[in-house]
């Protein structure tokens, strides 16, 4: 670790060494989009929207890398908004735009870098699931649990529980639904029932309110893993 | 047809590589090498055993081409379809054996003996076009060899 000096756009900054090129940019105010960042949960570089331009030697080779995994070092130079850049995000939301049109805040950002009508038309055999992955990091590292995985490979890749079946170490807390970009993910409430990945879950109400709040597997999961007291937990957010 | 699976067995297994989950795929292997499948009782054992989430033994076993959830027959026929088996009729091949097994490719006929599939390269194209069951190579293959093949495997004793 120590102090380097690296280039974005032109100009000078200073960082840690080996910090990742999309940190520095994002602190110093350059915009760079992402899909499947959460600062929650660790990186994959699966969304490929965050790509810049990477140079070692004024005037020399550039790269594209996804700037999300991409340490800095003395002397990187960094495109955010080259050419180079926009022509490569430009097709990578053509495909997203395939696969999930719906997805929040998508098109703004296609219709920002020029996407007109999409050449590769609707792509619907997986529903809207871009396999980002986030989902699967908030259940390992956020929630826990590991309920969620992917399945085979390739152009057959799925994102679900294990063997695609109700998944029985699931809590329901629906953070894969929550944190999911493209809204792939199903959660329906209906009294005390909430469904989701193919299970239903008994909601529990709070002992206040008296509304349905969590399900009874997530309180007995936070009990268990940080020892408050079920009768705090059966409180709502709201009366607490 | 499901296999009656036998725990003490997987648990051996699992013994024999140290209860470690970083040999899960060799774990695998043993399994499959005993029922030519991995039937989900022992993936379920393999999850408890190993003390690993049930998402990863799901991930490890739908990855790899090698590995099936589903039961396979008895005797494994591969038709290679590589280039060389290609241009000298492995898609008549195929065919073949489709035909007079009944079933497509990735089937497996009904009494549990044979499984049907297409593999890239068995790496003998000197003796194209090549079949493998189980372990055994058949080379040369013609369409009316396909059916002594079959009657070959289907008259062996258990």
């Amino acid at each position: 670790m120590g102090k380097i000096k690296l280039k974005i756009d032109g100009r000078e900054f200073s960082a840690e060494k080996d910090e990742y090129v999309l940190d520095i940019a994002k602190r110093e105010g350059f915009e760079i989009p992402t899909y499947c960042h959460n600062d929650q949960v660790s990186r994959e570089a699966r969304c490929r929207l965050c790509v810049v331009e990477a140079r070692w030697q004024e005037g020399g080779h550039s790269r594209i890398v996804t700037s999300c995994l991409y340490p800095a070092d003395e002397g990187l130079m960094v495109e955010t908004n080259s050419e180079q850049v926009r022509l490569v995000r430009r097709v990578v939301l053509e495909l997203l735009l395939a696969r999930t049109p719906e997805a929040k805040g998508l098109a703004e950002l296609a219709a920002e870098y020029g996407v007109g009508k999409n050449r590769f038309g609707a792509d619907t055999d997986f529903g809207k699931c871009i396999l980002c992955g986030l989902c699967v990091r908030t259940c390992r590292e956020v929630v826990g649990v590991e309920a969620l995985g992917f399945r085979m490979r390739g152009v057959l890749k799925q994102v679900g529980p294990a063997f695609a079946e109700p998944s029985s170490v699931c809590i329901g807390c629906g953070a894969c639904y929550f944190v999911c970009p493209t809204g792939h993910i199903i959660m329906t409430e209906k009294g005390d029932e909430r469904k989701i990945w193919g299970r239903t879950f008994k909601m529990e109400k709070c002992s206040k309110c008296g509304r349905y709040f969590a399900p009874k597997y997530q309180l007995e999961w936070i009990n268990s893993q940080t020892g408050v007291a079920m009768d705090r937990l059966s409180l709502c957010q709201d009366c607490k | 047809m499901q296999a009656k699976v036998n725990l003490k067995l997987v648990d051996e297994v699992i013994k024999s590589w140290g209860a470690d989950p970083a040999f899960l795929i060799p774990m695998m292997q043993d399994i499959q090498a005993q029922y030519n499948y991995l039937p989900r009782p022992a993936l379920n054992r393999l999850q408890e055993k190993l003390n690993i989430p049930l998402t990863r033994v799901s991930e490890v076993a739908t990855f790899y081409k090698t590995f099936s959830l589903k039961p396979k027959g008895k005797y494994i026929i591969q038709v290679c379809t590589g280039t060389a088996c290609h241009l000298r009729g492995a898609p008549r091949i195929a065919d073949s054996f489709m035909r007079e097994l009944g079933i497509e490719v990735n089937g497996t006929t009904k009494n549990g003996l044979f499984t049907l599939s297409t593999v890239n390269c068995l790496g003998a194209c000197a003796l194209a076009p090549v079949v493998k069951v189980n372990e055994d190579v058949h080379g040369q293959v013609s369409s009316d060899k396909v059916k002594k093949i079959i009657e070959a495997y289907a008259a062996r004793k258990k």
